[in-house]
């Protein structure tokens, strides 16, 4: 089985797959990182997503293989280790953006990506549209558009990337 | 109130583990030696098995065992069943058909499970589980329940005619007809509730391990109601003794129902597990998701009112085929019965009713309650008579409502339900305030001039939830009492842990049980935790669904912290050196009446475990009480929705532009919490009415089989909410809670198509009322209003 190295919230980690092993389920399985979770099998629904080299990806829509020698975040990289949460983490307990819990991880990580790209002011029109890859079938996405304004207006300023996607 | 009390919308305690990514759902426990199971599922929905062959498959790399439904059944591993026993009208019981775990000899449904390979991985297991070569001879399919009882129809059960499961009726035949011989204006509308598909975003997963030392079986399963599954699975699935099985059902990820019932999968890794003396993990994909998690609705109605010439109604009568699946699922009898006819009568004071379900098997997959269970299919039935009603007699809908709104509680209806406390009046009032229904015809107009169609709905719907009281329901054919458990424990250091026989999957338990709990006894809330979800823990509870963990569940919390108090007073009566009547018990402190002295909270629960204090035998240490509570009536959360949606005439895309719920809860413990119940409710009714439908081919392809083809409601499908509340508190449980699970999905669909068919100056639409489906209504159709 082939070998494979990246670098998984900032630590450096390899294991043997199989070609057709997907990421997730290399963070899963072989890395016992569970945060990221699985929610379809056609790349709908965006529990899997977690950040390649500082940019929102499925994570159920890569191989293992693709991602030798990336930077991989996951949910579990976003606190400080001392346990502080991340402003996004800190503004869906707030606003109740989550109920069963299992499209968060997701839905925070996606909506990192949303403040990357579109700034810290984001209207709800613009939150709505870019969560088009991101289900949840609990919250009704009410709750979930409130957190994500308010946790963008808490995090350092970003520079907006002005270029297409 | 205080800032962690009963109405305070405190910040959820459970949140820190899910937005970390520290949740622990059931695929993410691992046991040592774990094995994975794939199962091999039928591609015919109707099909002989002739012979399966498993021998390439088994010697695949990494596969442990191949089992199928023939050694599932030398192995005497019992059927799964359906529990609540509904009678025909003729008085003969339901038939309820074998439903192995494993199919024996026939196939009734694609997805129907046929064999499962054991395997190292998933992988091995997928590889593997093609090599299962199935000879099948495949037979014609029935799929259409509308179709299912013609003769000729292909028999999917032998010894079941016609595939007729039951045929049930409630109300007055009689008197309903001649209501109807004697009214002045007769409304007839022929509905289809579309066949949805729960698709709770966690999917379905079973652990199970097997002890061989203490001959003991462990699952992990993703369920609501782990005693429940413990109780079927061993009593009637005969695995195992249910004090050697212990079900433990973790953080879940969403059930809304579909994640209740006991389904093949985790029987057969049970099964599995004692024979391959490994454990063995199954977790769904979500195309199986699709195949396999009980669907929901499914009901083709022909409904009717009759009203007088000044829009009284006088009677309702319905006629319903509900297509129950392949199978009949664990409560699927219940939901188009006793969960949708009693429900009829809507908010309105209608003297008669009458209501024929007929259930029938299709070659689909089984359908059991989804969020609603039979309140959704009633109350549109309900509200859209009313709706059409109004616009034929030209009435003004919300006037036709009050008009027949009940005013006097209790108020019996004539379909078993007696409806105990409520104002329709004032959450309709309320909701046409919120709403500017005054300021539509302004907003319509200016629509019009830019291309698009405005329409106004109103959904006054009603429920029956905090299911429910034993005597009523096994009166009525339940093969369970409906009460809820609950056992506080008090520890020495005086902090509390509360089990509950409820299940959380996303209702925020740990932080609402906990504000009662802390209130009434004065405590930090952070000094209290809830444990559910093991049957190990957690002593005898029917779980969580119908609207009922508070209503039910926190009423048995309540009557244990009655008896908690009631000890406690007596420690510290022996403490404080005191006569028991003369202690009085507020806000965490016990205090001698007429006196100064008092004794803390945490020095009397110290006390009462080391019993120093206790003069003679009569005082038994520790501080520990159990309540079984049994409501005493169902509870009747009601409310008005309105929906005011634009039709584009160009696409038929209908945009919800304002949705306004008031909404009757009774007591409520946390608002936030209560909201976000609402807003989800919402969103999975709206998606039922624009969005949703499951589609079988009539070979009986799922043609809707992934997320692909099924459309899930993403955020840009949905407005924000504006919602609020009236209140009328239960007077059937302590707290006085209705409950506020299911409300949103019970009352939109018909809010939605109200306003739709108000845009679009037409009733031929049917759910869902996709862009295609309106713009083909509008070809159809001239507009009602004038550019």
């Amino acid at each position: 089985m082939p070998a494979v190295s990246m670098t998984v919230n900032g630590k450096a980690v390899s294991g043997n797959v199989e070609e057709r092993t997907l990421l997730v389920q290399f963070l899963r399985e072989h890395l016992r990182l569970t945060g990221t979770h699985v929610g379809c099998d056609t790349s709908q629904c965006g529990a899997c997503v977690i950040h390649l080299d500082g940019i929102a990806a499925k994570s159920c829509t890569l191989l293992a293989l693709q991602c030798e020698g990336a930077s991989i975040t996951t949910i579990e990289g976003l606190a400080e280790p001392g346990g502080a949460l991340h402003p996004m983490q800190e503004a869906f307990r707030e606003h109740h953006g989550l109920q069963c819990g299992y499209c968060t991880p997701g839905m925070i990580m996606s909506a990192l990506d949303i403040v990357r790209r579109n700034g810290n002011e984001l209207d709800e029109h613009t939150i709505r549209e870019q969560l088009d890859g991101n289900i949840c079938r609990c919250t009704g996405y009410h709750n979930i558009v409130k957190a994500i304004a308010a946790g963008a207006k808490n995090m350092p300023k970003v520079a907006v990337q002005q270029a297409a996607e | 109130m205080s800032a962690t009390g009963i109405g305070a919308a405190v910040r959820r305690k459970e949140d820190f583990r899910f937005v970390t990514g520290h949740g622990q759902y059931t695929d993410d426990v691992v046991r040592p030696g774990e094995t994975k199971a794939v199962f091999v599922r039928s591609p015919h929905a109707h099909a002989k098995i002739k012979s399966i062959d498993v021998s390439a498959a088994k010697s695949m790399p990494g596969v442990i065992d191949v089992l199928t439904g023939g050694d599932l059944a030398t192995d005497k591993i019992g059927n799964l069943i359906c529990g609540w026993l509904i009678h025909s009208k003729d008085g003969s019981p339901m038939k309820m058909s074998a439903h192995p775990a494993l199919a024996a000899g026939k196939v009734n449904c694609v997805g129907d499970a046929v064999a499962v390979v054991i395997a190292e991985s998933t992988a091995q297991g997928k590889d593997a589980a093609e090599k299962v070569k199935v000879d099948y001879e495949v037979l014609t399919a029935v799929v259409d329940p509308a179709k299912a009882q013609a003769p000729g129809a292909p028999q999917i059960h032998a010894d079941i005619p016609n595939n007729t499961i039951y045929q049930w009726h409630l109300g007055d035949a009689k008197a309903t007809a001649a209501a109807f011989a004697a009214a002045k204006h007769v409304t007839k509308l022929d509905i289809v509730n579309n066949r949805l598909v729960p698709n709770a975003m966690e999917p379905r997963a079973a652990l199970a391990e097997y002890d061989e030392g203490s001959d003991h079986l462990t699952l992990w399963n993703t369920s609501q109601n782990p005693h429940v599954a413990r109780l079927v699975i061993s009593a009637f699935v005969g695995m195992t003794p249910e004090h050697k099985l212990r079900v433990i059902a973790p953080d879940v990820g969403g059930g809304f129902g579909s994640k209740i019932f006991i389904y093949p999968e985790e029987v057969v890794c049970l099964w599995a597990s004692r024979k391959v003396k490994r454990p063995v993990k199954w977790t769904s994909d979500r195309s199986e998701a699709f195949l396999t998690d009980a669907h929901g609705r499914d009901h083709v109605t022909h409904a009717e009112l009759a009203l007088d010439a000044e829009g009284k109604v006088l009677a309702l009568r319905a006629k319903t085929i509900a297509n129950l699946g392949a199978y009949m699922s664990t409560f699927s009898s219940s939901v188009p019965t006793y969960l949708y006819a009693t429900l009829l009568s809507g908010q309105y004071n209608i003297p008669s009713i009458y209501c024929e379900v007929d259930a029938v098997y299709t070659n689909t997959a089984p359908v059991d309650a989804y969020r609603g269970a039979g309140r959704p299919e009633a109350t549109f039935v309900v509200e859209r008579l009313m709706e059409v009603s109004a616009r034929q007699m030209g009435l003004e809908p919300a006037d036709l409502r009050k008009r027949n709104f009940i005013n006097k509680f209790p108020h019996q209806t004539p379909v078993i339900m007696a409806y105990d406390a409520g104002d329709y009046l004032a959450s309709l009032k309320k909701a046409v305030e919120l709403a500017d229904v005054k300021g539509f015809g302004k907003r319509k107009r200016e629509a019009a001039r830019h291309g698009k169609l405005r329409g106004l709905g109103y959904s006054t719907y009603i429920e029956a939830c905090g299911i429910a009281p034993s005597q009523a329901v096994g009166s009525l054919g339940a093969g369970v009492g409906l009460w809820e458990s609950a056992e506080v424990r008090v520890n020495p250091t005086g902090s509390v842990e509360v089990l509950t026989g409820c299940h959380a999957h996303g209702q925020g338990h740990e932080t609402t049980f906990a504000q009662l709990v802390s209130e009434r006894l004065g405590i930090p809330f952070d000094n209290v935790s809830i444990v559910h979800g093991d049957t190990d823990k957690v002593q005898f509870g029917m779980g969580t669904y119908g609207s009922r963990s508070g209503a039910v569940g926190m009423s048995a919390i309540v009557k244990a912290l009655d008896k908690i108090e009631a000890k406690a007073k007596k420690v510290a009566a022996y403490v404080l050196e005191a006569a028991e009547g003369d202690i009085e018990f507020k806000d965490g402190k016990f205090t001698v009446a007429g006196t100064d002295k008092s004794a803390a909270w945490g020095d009397v629960a110290l006390n009462a475990y080391i019993a120093h204090k206790f003069v003679g035998a009569d005082l038994e240490p520790g501080l520990k009480e159990t309540s079984f509570y049994d409501p005493t009536n169902f509870t009747f959360p009601a409310g008005c929705h309105i929906c005011e949606v634009e039709v584009d005439i160009e696409t038929g895309k209908t945009d919800i532009v304002n949705w306004t719920a008031i909404d009757d809860f009774g007591t409520v413990i946390n608002p936030m919490i209560v909201e976000g119940q609402v807003h989800g409710g919402i969103a999975q009714g709206v998606g039922q009415a624009l969005l949703e439908g499951a589609v079988y081919s009539k070979e009986g392809q799922l043609v809707t089989g992934s997320m692909m083809d099924y459309t899930m409601p993403r955020a840009h499908d949905l407005p924000s909410f504006h919602v609020g509340l009236t209140e009328t508190k239960s007077p059937s449980n302590p707290l006085g809670i209705k409950g506020c699970g299911e409300a949103g999905a019970i009352a939109a669909p018909a809010a939605v198509i109200n306003a739709i068919t108000d845009a679009i100056g037409s009733e031929d639409i049917a759910m869902p009322a996709t862009a295609n489906a309106v713009w083909a209504a509008l070809q159809r159709a001239k507009p009602r209003q004038a550019a």
